[in-house]
């Protein structure tokens, strides 16, 4: 044989305390001791996002995931772009979490033989072949409890006896025969902007990208068209299959025949050459002095350019120095935590309130000894602005083709903190 | 695999035996008896057993559950297998499926037992349900048994055929199980695989090239005549076999086209200087230059990937990328930088590939991340290896212009708590300064300062990097070195330390006081240093001996003596070959004499260099580039032909309707109008129909019915445009205006046509409208004339801010996009630039109020013209959205780009200078009045009311201008101009007769 087969041969889950809690072989078993390497490297790596992604082994290739504190290790055997690997095991854990609603060890557990199927489903001999939610929503039912016990007494299955019609149709991504009594289709745009801030305030690099995240529950085969007042906001953008191309590209129109359900339209990058307006400011004076065991931390946060929207669910995280050994803090409001032993330092803030700003002041307690950090920590905020879309994007008209009645339209806007860093 | 498969095979027979030897045991000693730890297990499988033996599903759904769950831990289940195999033929479909996933994970260890099974698949292989089909076959392929070859061969032939495309896809991942279980079968499998690859289907495409890719990646004459195909169905084949097919037409391409790039450049947009060295290169560079036509078929390839950069997809948008990075002309690579740089927004993993990818790609072009450079700042959440990764990329961006911001964002990491990180931080400080001349200066104060830091790493890298740079240039710096002097008892690192004693050595003539000082505190610590730390004192030693040996000549002795009695072998050899070299003797012969000049020789600087420079040998997005050695199967990518092979060989005896690849304005002009759109994107897949598998979406007809409809309309329209240009002359023509401004009447024969009957469908919509004079209309009134035999009327509306969207108009395409175009910079004026505009009547992107302008700028001297941009504009002009500035246009080459220009609704002409490196050019580009229109569709309805507002003078609908024109009797018309702008009615009224009376 000239060539090893291709493609994805086996696959492993891993547990965060290196166990493996699930295997899977598409082609002859390969034995789970190739996993040795991948455990040499998760000893090796300071964090668990640290692992390598991509693991030569003397045979087989080890190209792993991490979602959910679960390494998704699948096994390959020969050139294969790894990308394609990549992403579909991410795909996979999106379905998983799709049917399960979470995707955890427990629950991958309970339905060890509805993931087996999933799994039978989704690849043959290595290669991908249904990985469209809907068509393997066809094919294995997502178990509920109320459909468990109807199993029990009928003796019906969970598995479909028909090729999902999604198979043979141009629009894989629907099924056929779709009714619902309330018909409906509601779209939330999000954005998230991520930021650098230095110490003085000034932004190093912000941009903003956005997804349109769409629940569309709709009878028959609507065609829908949706239009933004500003398309020439989006820079950079990609789409969900079903979005016909060529249409953008002559209109600036999405133009789609939806799938059934939740599912992602289209993701979306601001040009950046519209200055982004950061919604919020932080002071800070955290300071470490020459040979004393204590230092000062204070932070005071703000909210700046929020378009008269409140800031929302804030959140600060900091990764104090190793030096530290514990903190005395007192919030103006919220709660706060530190861990000594991993040094991570979170304020639940909540809302912001302009009249009276949240603050964090108080002392560290610094190993005796030991110098004065190099580094001031950097601070990670996370934070919600509702109903409002940071780039200003709006959304003109929705319209349904196709079918005849009128369906239930809503839009949402939201603004979120993606990776907003402070250095300090 | 081979070797597995193997030895899989011949365990199967001796596993199967002892499997029945461990059966036996129980039975014969009748169960119960404890067998300490396995007695449960054995207890737990008879209760399975028994149930899978029940007459109740429910019982044996539960079994067949419970054993699953074994096997997905990676428990033996196999002794179930006798017991299991018998429900393979089970009515119930879930029961049946989790046997069927039985059976594929032990077929091969109970080959005997699973042929048990086989004749159950047979049947169900001619069941007329497609999945029962295509499932059986997806089983018995599985089945890892040598002896049912044939049967499986039988099986994939018929299944290839079959009716539903869906088994035939199965067919086509059967042929790899086939082929990996019995290489032999090559032959056979390669003749379903040429069957398979004719396969309209999209479907069966991405699976089909799978298994060329496995089975015979080197039979690409199998690809020839299915290469049109294949780039046509791309858009609409699954996400996970464009991969693949993207990735063997990367090769196919290669293999088949020429060179895109010019000879010598290749990728590598610094060496052109190269370009002008020698004439004598140059004529034949232009030559060639010249001779160099990109094969349409090239082309196709090229712009049917192109939307799938905007897959949401990561691994075929990275596909995408190397297609264009192997395959496109130069200037045409920029297109998937934005793609790669979004992808960063992904998860870790993908960042991860996504950025090795950029660091080989930034290596060779800057300029293409260069303005995302900021997307590539470190964070202080990003995993090290992503860390690395961006400072990589970082120093490969550096240049004259953004060092100092670079660096200064260097200096943030080096302060960083993970001193991994601050140590490549230090490593890519090092680089930029070897690499820009300008900032070395700078770095090595900043270097020297990082000297005092806390941290022995970062002190200890500090040291080994500057040691690199004080090489580059000694002369200036022996301050420099003697403050690492007065490092050296602090610092611990050996490999710092190390380096600091070869500095001394080598520069000891600068820093004559010191040098001998530091050898004899080493002198002192020999014995306790690392072997590295010892081979540099000795090194040291035989320096100082050679240039100061008065004061060194004893310390010498005394470290050459340590040496010599070392533990390591490598000192002890260091040592006695010094000790030759050095202290003459009788013995010590010629070499004596040179020792001056082998220790002391000017030893050349040390290059520091990315260590992603030679990944570039790889094909981008694979395996082997990110583990940077070849991956097992990796297939090369070859070099392009000299000499194309023969085009002829894609040419298809069937002409397909949709070939449309030659790059023509018109044609995708047409292509847009607002309704055959759609077509093109769920593309031609309308065999799916045919073959009669049911589930035709209404989407397919109706695109079907739509695009044959645009043809024929095309079709009518040219042959009628001719016969009229015969009557045009003989039309009279009489026009009457009326004294309100704002509305204009004229009235004038319309050409008389008869030929072609008018389809109902047409009255009830509102016709495609068109805007602008001159041509288009001619083509426009040519073809509707015949429809409307009452009223036809037409909407324009003016490119004034979102008044499209606030009268809710759909902004149709322009139904004729002339070919006309008019010079901008005649070559001669231009100095060998030669510039044409030209406007495509699309809706202009950067701005809704813009008119978009298509300039093609071509270079008609010999030698490329360099950073073509758009300089000065007229202050009081005309806002202006510019063309990204061309980084260097060949000879002979042209480009396409395109501009926005706000022209205010007026016909002013639009003033700026076109710029090259050397030379400014004033040009002007002059908008005919219908040029500043977008055309819309509206219900009848609409039309009147808006109409309707303008004769009641309430007009407040801005922008809109309204045209109609109005067939009456069988020889005139009467257009109506309904706008607020006072001076373009009268102007595009004289446009629109004007064309009408030449047409």
């Amino acid at each position: 044989m000239q060539f090893p087969a291709k493609m994805i041969h086996s696959l492993f889950l891993v547990n965060s305390s290196g166990d493996i809690f699930l295997e899977k072989h598409w082609k002859s078993v390969v034995s789970r001791s190739v996993c040795d390497y991948f455990f040499e490297a998760q000893e090796r790596a300071s964090e668990p996002e640290n692992v390598p992604p991509v693991i030569p082994t003397p045979h087989h290739y080890l190209i792993s995931v991490l979602r959910h504190r679960i390494y998704f290790v699948a096994v390959i055997q020969s050139e294969v772009p790894p990308l394609f690997v990549i992403e579909f095991l991410h795909r996979v854990v999106d379905t998983f979490q799709d049917y399960f609603g979470v995707c955890t060890e427990a629950a991958i557990k309970d339905n060890v033989v509805v993931v087996y199927e999933l799994l039978e489903e989704m690849l043959d001999n290595g290669f991908p072949l249904a990985t469209e939610s809907n068509i393997l929503k066809e094919l294995i039912k997502p178990p509920t409890i109320l459909r468990t016990v109807v199993n029990t007494i009928t003796g019906s299955t969970n598995v479909g006896e028909q090729l999902p019609t999604g198979q043979l149709s141009v629009v894989p991504w629907r099924r056929t025969g779709v009714k619902y009594t309330n018909n409906e289709a509601y779209f939330d745009v999000v954005e998230e902007i991520d930021a650098i801030i230095d110490k003085s305030g000034s932004t190093i690099t912000a941009e903003i990208q956005g997804v349109i995240d769409a629940c569309v529950k709709l009878t028959g085969m609507p065609d829908l068209t949706l239009s933004f007042m500003n398309p020439r906001l989006l820079d950079d953008v990609s789409f969900h299959p079903c979005v016909r191309f060529k249409r953008w590209e002559a209109e600036r129109i999405l133009s789609f025949i939806p799938p059934d359900g939740n599912f992602r339209l289209l993701s979306y990058h601001v040009s950046c050459q519209n200055l982004v307006a950061i919604p919020v400011y932080v002071k800070h004076n955290i300071t470490f002095r020459e040979g004393s065991s204590q230092g000062r931390f204070e932070l005071t946060l703000g909210p700046k350019q929020t378009m008269g929207k409140g800031l929302e669910a804030v959140l600060i995280s900091s990764q104090l120095p190793r030096g530290v050994l514990n903190t005395n803090l007192n919030p103006s409001q919220g709660t706060y935590n530190f861990d000594p032993v991993t040094k991570l330092l979170s304020w639940d803030v909540g809302k912001i309130n302009p009249q009276k700003l949240p603050s964090l002041k108080g002392s560290m307690s610094l190993q005796a000894g030991a110098s004065k950090p190099d580094e001031n920590p950097t601070i990670n905020i996370q934070f919600k602005i509702q109903q409002s879309a940071l780039s200003g994007l709006k959304v003109n008209r929705l319209d349904m083709y196709g079918e005849k009645y009128k369906p239930f339209k809503g839009i949402k806007y939201m603004t979120k903190a993606g990776k907003f860093q402070v250095r300090t | 695999m081979s070797t597995n498969n193997l030895s899989y095979n011949d365990q199967g027979g001796s596993d199967s035996a002892v499997e029945v030897g461990q059966e036996t045991t129980p039975t014969s000693s009748n169960a119960g008896a404890g067998f300490g730890l396995f007695s449960t297990n054995f207890k737990k499988n008879d209760d399975l057993k028994e149930m899978l033996e029940s007459n109740k599903d429910s019982l044996k759904l539960d079994a067949m559950k419970r054993i699953i769950a074994l096997i997905a831990k990676g428990k033996n289940a196999s002794e179930l297998f006798p017991a299991v195999v018998k429900n393979v033929a089970s009515k119930n479909i879930e029961l049946k499926k989790l046997v069927y996933v039985y059976l594929v994970r032990y077929a091969e260890e109970q080959q005997d037992l699973a042929l048990l099974s086989i004749s159950t698949f047979q049947r169900a292989l001619k069941d007329p349900n497609q999945l029962i089909r295509a499932s059986a076959l997806r089983v018995l392929s599985s089945i890892r048994v040598p002896i049912i070859v044939p049967i499986m061969m039988l099986a994939i032939k018929e299944a290839a055929s079959d009716m539903s495309p869906y088994v035939r896809k199965t067919s086509a991942h059967a042929i790899q199980k086939l082929y990996s279980l019995d290489p032999d079968q090559k032959e056979h499998l390669i003749e379903v695989i040429d069957k398979l690859l004719k396969d309209k289907s999209t479907l069966v495409a991405g699976s089909v090239v799978m298994a060329f890719e496995e089975v015979c990646p080197d039979r690409i004459d199998l690809i020839h005549k299915n290469y049109r195909k294949l780039c046509n169905l791309l858009v609409d084949v699954e996400e996970w076999g464009q991969v693949v097919i993207i990735t063997m037409l990367t090769r196919y391409a290669r293999t088949q086209f020429t060179s895109p790039w010019k000879e010598d450049g290749l990728f590598d947009e610094n060496s052109e200087t190269a370009f002008y060295e020698s004439d004598e290169k140059k004529t034949k560079n232009g030559d060639e230059k010249k001779s160099y036509m990109m094969d349409p078929d090239h082309r196709l390839l090229l712009r049917n990937t192109k939307p799938l950069l905007q897959s949401r997809n990561t691994a075929v948008v990275v596909s995408v990328a190397q297609l264009y990075w192997h395959l496109a002309p130069k200037h045409e690579v920029g297109v998937i930088t934005k793609s790669l740089v979004r992808l960063l927004r992904s998860h870790r993993e993908v960042q991860y590939v996504v950025l090795q990818n950029i660091a080989t790609m930034s290596i060779q072009r800057k300029g293409m991340f260069e303005p995302y450079m900021k997307s590539f700042y470190v964070r202080s959440t990003d995993a090290t290896h992503i860390k690395s990764l961006k400072l990589e990329i970082l120093t490969s961006l550096a240049n004259e212009a953004n060092i100092s911001t670079i660096l200064r964002e260097f200096q943030t990491y080096v302060k960083s708590q993970d001193k991994q990180f601050a140590a490549g931080t230090i490593q890519a400080i090092g680089r930029c300064a070897t690499n820009i001349s300008e900032v070395t200066d700078t770095c090595l104060q900043g270097l020297v300062l990082l000297l005092s830091n806390r941290d022995e790493t970062v002190v200890a890298e500090s040291v080994v990097v500057i040691k690199k740079l004080l090489q580059t240039q000694p002369t200036q710096h022996s301050d420099i070195i003697k403050h690492m002097a007065k490092l050296f008892d602090n610092i611990a690192v050996p490999m710092a330390r190390a380096s600091i004693l070869w500095l001394m050595g080598e520069y000891c003539e600068r820093v004559p006081q010191i040098a001998p000082d530091v050898l004899r505190k080493m002198a002192k610590s020999f014995t306790s240093e690392e072997d590295i730390v010892k081979l540099q004192t000795v090194n040291l030693a035989a320096k100082l001996y050679l240039t100061n040996s008065k004061q060194t000549k004893l310390l010498t002795q005394y470290i050459l003596n340590l040496g010599k009695y070392d533990q390591n072998y490598d000192i002890r050899d260091r040592t006695r070959f010094i000790r030759q070299l050095i202290v003459p003797n009788e013995k010590s012969g010629a070499l004596g004499k040179y020792a001056r000049r082998i220790l002391l020789a000017p030893k050349p600087a040390p290059v520091l260099e990315s260590t992603y420079k030679d990944r570039d040998r790889y094909q981008l997005g694979t395996l082997s580039h990110t583990i940077n050695t070849k991956a097992s199967g990796y297939l090369e990518l070859s070099d392009w032909p000299a000499v194309a092979p023969d085009q002829s060989v894609r040419n298809v005896e069937v002409i397909e309707p949709v070939k449309e690849w030659a790059p023509s304005l018109g044609k995708t002009g047409k292509s847009k109008l607002s309704k055959s759109s759609d077509d093109k994107f769920y593309s031609d897949s309308g065999e799916e129909k045919e073959k009669g598998s049911g589930s035709s979406s209404s989407e397919d007809s109706s695109s079907e019915e739509s695009s044959s409809e645009a043809e024929s309309d095309e079709e009518k329209s040219s042959s009628q445009s001719s016969e009229e240009s015969d009557k045009s002359s003989s039309q009279s023509e009489k026009s009457s205006s009326e004294s309100d401004s704002e509305q204009k009447k004229t009235t004038k024969k319309p050409p008389q046509k008869k030929t072609v009957k008018p389809t109902a469908k047409d009255r009830s919509y509102l016709l495609p409208i068109v805007c602008g004079p001159g041509e288009r209309l001619h083509g426009f009134v040519s073809k509707q004339v015949p429809v409307s035999l009452s009223l036809f009327s037409l909407c324009i509306l003016t490119p004034c801010p979102l008044s499209c969207a606030a009268l809710l108009l759909q902004v149709s395409g322009p139904a004729f996009v002339p070919e006309k175009s008019h010079d901008l910079l005649h070559r001669m004026t231009g100095k060998g630039l030669s510039a044409q505009y030209q406007f495509p009547r699309q809706p202009c992107l950067y701005q809704p109020t813009m008119v978009s302008v298509q300039i093609s700028l071509t270079n008609t001297t010999d030698h490329p013209l360099e950073q073509i941009h758009i300089g000065d504009r007229d202050p009081t002009g005309l806002d202006m959205h510019c063309f990204n500035a061309i980084e260097c246009l060949l000879p002979e080459a042209s480009v396409t780009v395109s501009l926005g220009v706000d022209f205010n609704d007026s016909t002013q002409a639009a003033n700026f200078q076109l710029c090259t490196k050397e030379d400014q050019f004033s040009v002007s580009i002059q908008p005919a009045v219908g040029e500043l229109f977008l055309p819309a569709t509206m219900t009848e309805q609409d039309f009147r009311k808006e109409q309707g507002k303008f004769a009641g003078k309430t007009a407040s609908s801005g922008a809109l201008v309204l045209v109609t024109v109005e067939l009456r009797e069988l020889s005139a018309a009467l257009i109506t101009i309904n706008t607020e702008k006072s001076v373009m009615g009268p102007m595009l009224l004289r446009d629109l007769k004007r064309a009408l009376a030449r047409a």
